[in-house]
């Protein structure tokens, strides 16, 4: 890959690329949870994308190491976000038949 | 590579998941309701689980060294069954006072002690990434377990997203210890830093998961979401987040940072001493305005996590036995406290404002005394036990060379016994407000208990110290 890419003189796609992508999208997810007043369901995909941007951490590095356990460990996080977007999900629904609006700004029974 | 791992080290835990599966059967196949017999089955499974953890192996690794058993993780796991088991009776009996008895809720308490258990034990990244998950995916569902109430619902709405957002800053920081230092597992990891030079990319993932833990137990500045969930969630689940969850993350803290990250103490240690200067002194401060003893009980808990994190700052033997005393007397006065919240009830309404206590002396005496020891104990006054958690605390400190930081903590609890003071002050010398009903036979067994042990513990402090040294030992050997 590398090789075909420097004789062409194409921009080969290193690790450092994977890493500001992972850097990218996990701070977007960050952002999209404390800057975010619209709704729970963007919050739940913020959620959702800081742990795709692990699981482009974890896969480069795995791939850059020749090491398995990285991937090993990317199919253990996707298992859990599953079960976590389901968990996640469920209350909000919960949540959404005691106030009938899943807004930000409706999460405000308590200070803080 | 041919044979199947050691099974042994992992029976108390394999035991819990099996029971807990079956009770699930259980309660589904059973037509009445079973809440009150899953519940004692509950109990039961986490006291033979304890004699398991206690009667098994003291010193083992298995699942290709994912899983650690020794002196330290079996003391944890005794502790944080206790903690587990005792705030169940109190939901159990909440519960059905309520009216909102299913059999699924202890079921629930069981599964999140399971993942406290398994991340206790976990020497692997990524098995400390499934048990931290297992505890919180079960903790989001407890928080709104009562989901016709507004605050309940609310308060699991925004436990899921922080407790989601402190996951996602622990893996991500995983991913880059990973990435630098190219393992997984504590041990490989511990070799790795010790041989290499600390890179950048360890470092700053280090302090990803220092963040995502710090969530974890509630400490400054990552405690925004305690004082909202304690309130909204019901009292006995709020009971059980403030105990069982903030023991095995203490323990699972202090096994990372001197385990894989030790040969960084340099680097995590500076974090560490500011975490905990900040949560002790914002538990103490910010709980002076409350109204609600919910909420006090909130702030009060980040002051005892930022006490407890000085015996993870000094990073030695003796921290870790100070840590050890601190959680099991936490665990006693915590539970006791809530016992008496749970109490506080008029005409059969729940009250939770602290003014509801006022003039409980002289309507309930008995309560009054047992409230007031904890309170004194909470505030570290002799002789009582919270007192010996502080002082072993602030010994290892001092014999350490943190005597800053032991005299921050020292003001901070100064500063902290205002307050519990004054709900004491409320009690004795206030006019009285609306008698309470009488308190239920397991809360006010719970309550009478741990206030008496409150004494006793100080009195004969010798097994107590001595089984946490042994622990603390064990923790440092390997």
């Amino acid at each position: 890959m590398s090789e075909a890419a420097a004789t062409t003189g194409v921009l080969t796609i290193g690790l450092s690329h994977y890493l500001t992508v992972s850097a990218i999208l996990f701070t977007l997810g960050i952002f999209g949870i404390f800057l975010n007043r619209k709704n729970l369901i963007v919050i739940m995909m913020s959620i959702e994308l800081m742990l795709l941007a692990v699981n482009i951490n974890l896969v480069a590095f795995s791939s850059f190491l020749n090491d398995l356990v990285g991937q090993v460990f990317t199919m253990l996080v996707l298992t859990v976000a599953a079960a976590e977007a389901a968990i996640g999900l469920a209350i909000v629904v919960v949540f959404y038949r005691n106030r009938r609006s899943i807004e930000v700004e409706d999460i405000n029974q308590m200070k803080g | 590579m041919s044979h199947l791992p050691s099974f042994s080290p992992a029976y108390p835990e394999i035991f819990m998941a099996i029971s807990a599966l079956v009770l699930l059967m259980l309660g589904v196949f059973r037509a009445k309701d079973s809440t009150n017999l899953t519940t004692w089955l509950t109990v039961g499974v986490m006291a033979v689980t304890a004699g398991l953890a206690i009667t098994g192996t003291h010193d083992s690794l298995t699942f290709s060294n994912l899983f650690v058993v020794n002196g330290f993780t079996v003391f944890a796991k005794v502790l944080t069954l206790l903690g587990a088991g005792l705030t169940l009776l109190l939901i159990n009996s909440w519960a059905h006072e309520q009216k909102v008895a299913r059999f699924e809720l202890p079921i629930l308490v069981l599964f999140a002690t399971l993942g406290m258990m398994l991340m206790i034990s976990a020497n692997d990244l990524i098995a400390l990434y499934l048990g931290l998950e297992l505890q919180s995916l079960s903790l989001y569902v407890l928080a709104a377990y009562h989901r016709d109430n507004q605050r309940a619902t609310e308060a699991g709405v925004k436990y899921f997203v922080l407790g989601a957002l402190a996951s996602g800053l622990l893996l991500y920081g995983s991913s880059l210890v990973y990435g630098f230092a190219g393992t997984t597992t504590f041990g490989g990891l511990a070799a790795a830093i010790k041989s290499g030079p600390n890179t950048l990319g360890v470092i700053v993932g280090v302090v990803f998961v220092i963040s995502g833990l710090a969530f974890k137990v509630s400490a400054v500045p990552f405690h925004m979401w305690t004082p909202d969930v304690y309130e909204g969630a019901p009292t006995p689940i709020t009971a059980f987040f403030s105990i069982a969850p903030k023991i095995a993350g203490l323990c699972l803290f202090l096994r990372v940072l001197v385990g894989p990250f030790e040969s960084m103490i340099e680097q995590w240690q500076q974090v560490m001493i500011l975490i905990s200067i900040l949560s002790m002194a914002w538990g103490s401060i910010a709980a002076i305005a409350q109204k609600s003893i919910k909420r006090l009980m909130a702030y009060s808990s980040i002051g005892h996590v930022g006490y407890a994190l000085i015996g993870l700052v000094v990073g030695n033997e003796e921290g870790a036995r100070g840590l050890l005393v601190y959680l099991l007397i936490y665990l006693l006065m915590n539970v006791g406290t809530f016992a008496v919240i749970l109490s506080m009830r008029v005409k059969g309404q729940y009250v939770e404002q602290i003014s509801d206590l006022a003039g409980l002396a002289k309507s309930r005496p008995g309560m009054a005394m047992a409230l007031a020891a904890l309170m004194f104990s909470m505030a570290g006054i002799p002789p009582l036990a919270g007192f010996l958690g502080k002082y072993f605390i602030f010994v290892a400190a001092v014999n350490a060379g943190f005597v800053a930081l032991a005299i921050v903590g020292l003001l901070a609890s100064v500063i902290g016994a205002y307050y519990y003071l004054r709900l004491i002050k409320i009690m004795y010398f206030d006019e009285p407000a609306a008698a309470f009903d009488p308190p239920g036979l397991t809360a006010g067994i719970i309550m009478a208990a741990s206030s008496v042990l409150m004494v006793v513990l100080f009195v004969v402090p010798a097994p107590l110290v001595n089984s946490a040294e042994a622990a603390a030992k064990a923790l440092f050997l390997g």
